[in-house]
């Protein structure tokens, strides 16, 4: 059989931290105490939480194994569609340690920390110069808090005009979070069909849009991973019946260096850096979604803001229109530090080159492989191709036992079952940091899957059975919650 | 470019492979009016090396310990960081993965967020912890936002000694929607004023801080017994330093139906205030209105146990505009950090180091008291708390900063009465040298 990247290791099995340790056994080296013992009320002392103990070498062991049952960006290909799982470069980590930026007071005095403010503030002006629009906060926290924040933009810009608006249109091809965060600033959602051809009609959009609407949510390119040809109409019809037009983001990888956002016509997009500007993703988090506002929309964003004077770099809170606070203090600042060292290590050509090679990679896997899976909207994609499992039906086989085989083979699955528009998606994100080889031994093993599928379905249904564990049953986890230990 | 691997060879001939002629061509479906005209007005891009010279610089404006002495609390706390956390939480397996939305090759995420769900439930005394939320600030407004679905009231209450900015970011989030927030004023002693609750009914919540603001630890059971006087109405216990839990008792155990908070102090660094950790825990019986992911156990077909995301159908993905909150990721590293913590500290470790905690503040106020500045306010205390300096202290307080010593939080623009009052925080890194030298500096 010819060897495929994913191999049988060496696992280690290990227990739950309180199923291991002994009572008195320390892993932290305590501070000296110098100072006398202080009485407490007895009726505030408490007996302390029934954590175990355990030695340094325990938790060290403990963890590593635990590491050992991830798959990461760092251990292969993971072209998880619309969360571009690019490469994290190293070095971000290392500007993110530098004791004066992990070690900053969020507190200090402005004249005590220019070197963050400074780094905020040219931060904004990087963010503004890649999408053109030309004012930006940093301090939403992930993407859904910079669409909590553009639609508190939305809400307060038209409380501003005289008249507050209940409706918001928002595509079937968006992010689930879209109506969530609608719903928490009083919108309610309304649902615009996508065309045949998998992008917004103009004609669709006229026919919803109305006073009571506060504007649109856009996904440009959308989840289908096709750009939104009719965005200037799209626009034009929104603004004309006073509302405002929101572009979600989360898929500017694919259009960096390519397109000025503000001349599309959106006047609020929030970006995840995270996602385009390479940050990690933690395993759920924490990531950052500053929000780029039109000049017009600038007097409303969250406070306090960056202004440079000059003295220097200050917080300002002096923005009566502010739609307020998102964060107790300015955001996740450490993720900031690592999108300003990839903007400043890539540089404008660097970065419209990454994106080119995006396009490339998956307009280059839509094109081997859509014989062997169907492929729903055959046309030039952006960053991200969206096949289904028609072919795979006439086997019994779905997208879920592709997904499971693919593990076995050494790759982290694609998205599945996203968008919804699809049946039985398959979104496949590569991004620009997968070469040839990795992109081909994809495409290989893709293939090789959907010839299992015809030869040997059996194989699919039972995957994965090389991994830490096999399948597990999620019906008994959502019936029975077992949430803690 | 070094993350961009792609040879002009290899360019070539997948651009053939797509039949277009160049990468431009790539971008036929955009139309010509949406096109960027010039190129992007960014700087010139930096060597690696050159970007270490820049940030070491950046970095270099910043006051950070040791070089300064910063006795600074107020919902960022300096604790010492061991090694080893650091070292774990470098594992790129865990770094560099995304949500663990294929369990068969997350289990290493899912088993860290199951023990920091059950460590935080052991912490808190309550039964379910969430895998967490963005910050102690937005915590805390979901927290109030669960009230009012669970109990569908469209009032809350809540502590004027809640630290002032997560109060600011409970408007943003309540505000839209019309919810009534009503601020509780506080005691002389440095606690809320809960006699302030008669003749406020069909309250969904109310939210308290413990340690306070001000330091000040509240009699939660007279909270309870105040908040619970309306059998519907629930109980919040906020927190910015949950080091305080290793020494006093816990919110449940005191009649908490909802925990939240910060939790940087577990390991994270300041990081000029983030990322921190989103703490939220709740009782059983509210589980299915939590806001949040949440990790389960189960078994895989083999009958092996396992994790998975669980009672997805709260949120967002699933239930759409009607999920129990928009928050789509966690701070799945920050909490995985903050477990790594814990388990290093271990149920003895933190006993000793939360005790540790206190007692160097207390020392630092007791030599403040004894130096003649006045403690304007009397109940007990965790790692910080408020001094009352003489008139004209401000200027004092500037100078100390030329020497490199930042004496506190200024109140008054957070509190109009508090002119002269100062927030000051002691914790384990606070050297006694340290502490006697600031008494001097202050006092002479």
């Amino acid at each position: 059989m010819k060897e495929t990247v994913g191999t049988h290791g060496l696992v280690f099995n290990e227990p739950l931290l309180w199923e291991k340790g002994a009572a008195g056994r320390n892993g932290f080296s305590m501070p000296s105490r110098d100072v006398p013992e202080s009485p407490l009320d007895e009726a505030l002392a408490g007996a302390g939480p029934d954590f175990p103990d355990l030695s340094e070498v325990d938790v060290v062991r403990h963890f590593t194994r635990l590491s050992q049952w991830n798959f990461g960006v760092d251990s292969g290909m993971y072209p998880l569609g619309s969360c571009t799982m690019k490469y994290n470069p190293k070095t971000n980590e290392r500007q993110a340690a530098l004791p004066g930026f992990a070690g900053a007071h969020p507190l200090l005095p402005a004249e005590l920390c220019q070197g963050t403010l400074q780094l905020m503030y040219d931060l904004q002006e990087f963010l503004a110069a890649i999408t053109g629009l030309p004012a930006v906060t940093v301090q939403p926290a992930a993407g859904s808090q910079g669409e909590l924040t553009g639609m508190l933009i939305f809400a307060a810009y038209h409380k501003s005009q005289g008249k507050a608006r209940h409706k918001i249109l928002i595509p079937d091809t968006a992010h689930g979070t879209n109506p969530a965060s609608a719903a928490l600033c009083g919108f309610k959602a309304v649902a615009v069909a996508s065309n045949e051809s998998g992008v917004l009609s103009p004609e669709t959009v006229a026919g919803l849009m109305d006073e009571d609407t506060a504007g649109i949510m856009i996904t440009n390119p959308n989840t289908l991973g096709l750009f939104e040809e009719n965005i200037h109409e799209v626009a034009r019809i929104v603004h004309d019946k006073g509302g405002l037009v929101y572009g979600d983001g989360a898929n500017m990888n694919a259009i960096m260096g390519i397109v000025d956002v503000s001349q599309l016509g959106v006047d609020v997009m929030h970006l995840n850096l995270h996602k385009t500007f390479s940050t990690p993703h933690g395993g759920g988090g924490p990531g950052s979604g500053p929000v780029c506002v039109t000049s017009e929309l600038e007097p409303f964003l969250p406070v306090p803001r960056v202004v440079k004077t000059k003295k220097g770099y200050e917080l300002s809170e002096d923005f009566p229109q502010s739609v307020g606070k998102l964060h107790a203090f300015y955001g996740n600042f450490g993720i900031l530090i690592r999108a300003y060292s990839y903007i400043l290590s890539m540089g404008a050509a660097g970065l419209k080159k990454a994106t080119q090679l995006a396009v490339l990679n998956a307009n280059y896997i839509k094109e081997k492989l859509k014989g062997d899976f169907h492929l729903p909207y055959d046309r030039p994609c952006m960053h991200e191709c969206v096949f289904n499992d028609k072919i795979q039906e006439a086997y019994k086989v779905t997208t879920l036992d592709i997904a499971k085989r693919l593990m076995e083979h050494g790759f982290h699955p694609p998205t599945v079952y996203f968008p919804l528009v699809v049946h039985g998606a398959i979104m496949v994100e590569p991004t620009e940091t997968e070469c040839k080889q990795d992109i081909d031994a994809f495409i290989e093993t893709m293939k090789t899957i959907a010839a299992e599928a015809r030869e040997n379905p059996e194989l699919l249904h039972e995957a994965p059975q090389i991994t830490k564990v096999r399948r597990l049953d999620e019906t008994l986890a959502a019936r029975k919650p077992c949430l803690t230990g | 470019m070094r993350y961009l691997p792609h040879t002009e060879e290899e360019i070539r001939s997948m651009l053939q492979e797509v039949g277009v002629a160049d990468l431009e061509d790539l971008f036929s479906t955009i139309p010509g009016d949406c096109r960027r005209s010039g190129d992007m007005p960014l700087p010139k891009p930096m060597t690696e090396w050159e970007l270490n010279a820049h940030m070491d610089q950046l970095a270099g404006r910043t006051a950070a310990a040791p070089e300064y002495r910063i006795f600074m609390g107020a919902g960022s706390y300096d604790h010492f960081i061991p090694s080893a956390t650091s070292y774990l939480l470098s594992r790129s397996e865990l770094m560099t993965a995304y949500t663990p939305y294929q369990p068969e090759i997350s289990q290493g995420t899912l088993q860290a967020i199951f023990e920091y769900q059950t460590f935080i439930t052991r912490l808190l005394g309550l039964d379910v912890a969430n895998a967490s939320m963005y910050d102690g600030a937005s915590a805390l407004a979901e927290a109030l936002l669960m009230a009012i679905r669970i109990t569908r009231r469209k009032k809350v209450a809540v502590s004027s000694l809640i630290n002032p900015l997560y109060r600011r970011v409970v408007r943003t989030y309540l505000e839209p929607t019309g919810y009534e927030i009503v601020e509780l004023p506080y005691t002389d002693e440095g606690r809320t004023d809960f006699s302030a609750l008669t003749g406020l009914d069909e309250l969904a919540g109310v939210a308290v801080q413990s340690p306070n603001f001000l330091g000040c630890i509240e009699d939660l059971p007279a909270v309870s017994e105040a908040v619970h006087a309306d059998k519907k109405t629930m109980m919040i216990a906020c927190f910015s330093e949950p080091m305080a839990f290793g020494l006093l008792k816990s919110p449940g155990s005191q009649g908490a139906d909802i925990a939240c908070g910060e939790g940087q102090s577990f390991g994270i660094p300041r990081s000029f205030g983030g990322p921190g950790l989103g703490i939220f825990a709740t009782r059983s019986k509210f589980v299915r209105n939590m806001p949040g992911r949440l990790v389960g156990q189960t078994v895989d077909k083999e009958g092996r146990r396992g994790f998975v995301l669980t009672l997805s159908t709260r949120e967002q993905h699933i239930r759409r505009e009607r999920a129990t909150s928009n928050i789509c990721s966690n701070q799945g590293l920050c909490a995985t950090n903050a477990i790594m913590y814990l388990a290093t500290l271990g149920g003895s470790g933190i006993r000793q180091l939360a005790r540790l905690n206190r007692d160097k503040a207390e020392y630092l106020k007791g030599a403040l008291a004894q130096a003649g500045v006045r403690i304007p306010f009397t109940a007990p205390t965790f790692n910080e708390f408020v001094a009352e300096f003489p008139k004209g202290f401000d200027a004092t307080w500037k100078k100390l900063l030329k020497k490199k010593i930042v004496a506190g939080l200024p109140l008054a623009p957070y509190y109009d009465e508090m002119a002269n009052h100062y927030l000051l925080c002691a914790t384990e890194t606070c050297s006694r040298e340290d502490m006697d030298l600031l008494v001097k500096e202050v006092t002479s």
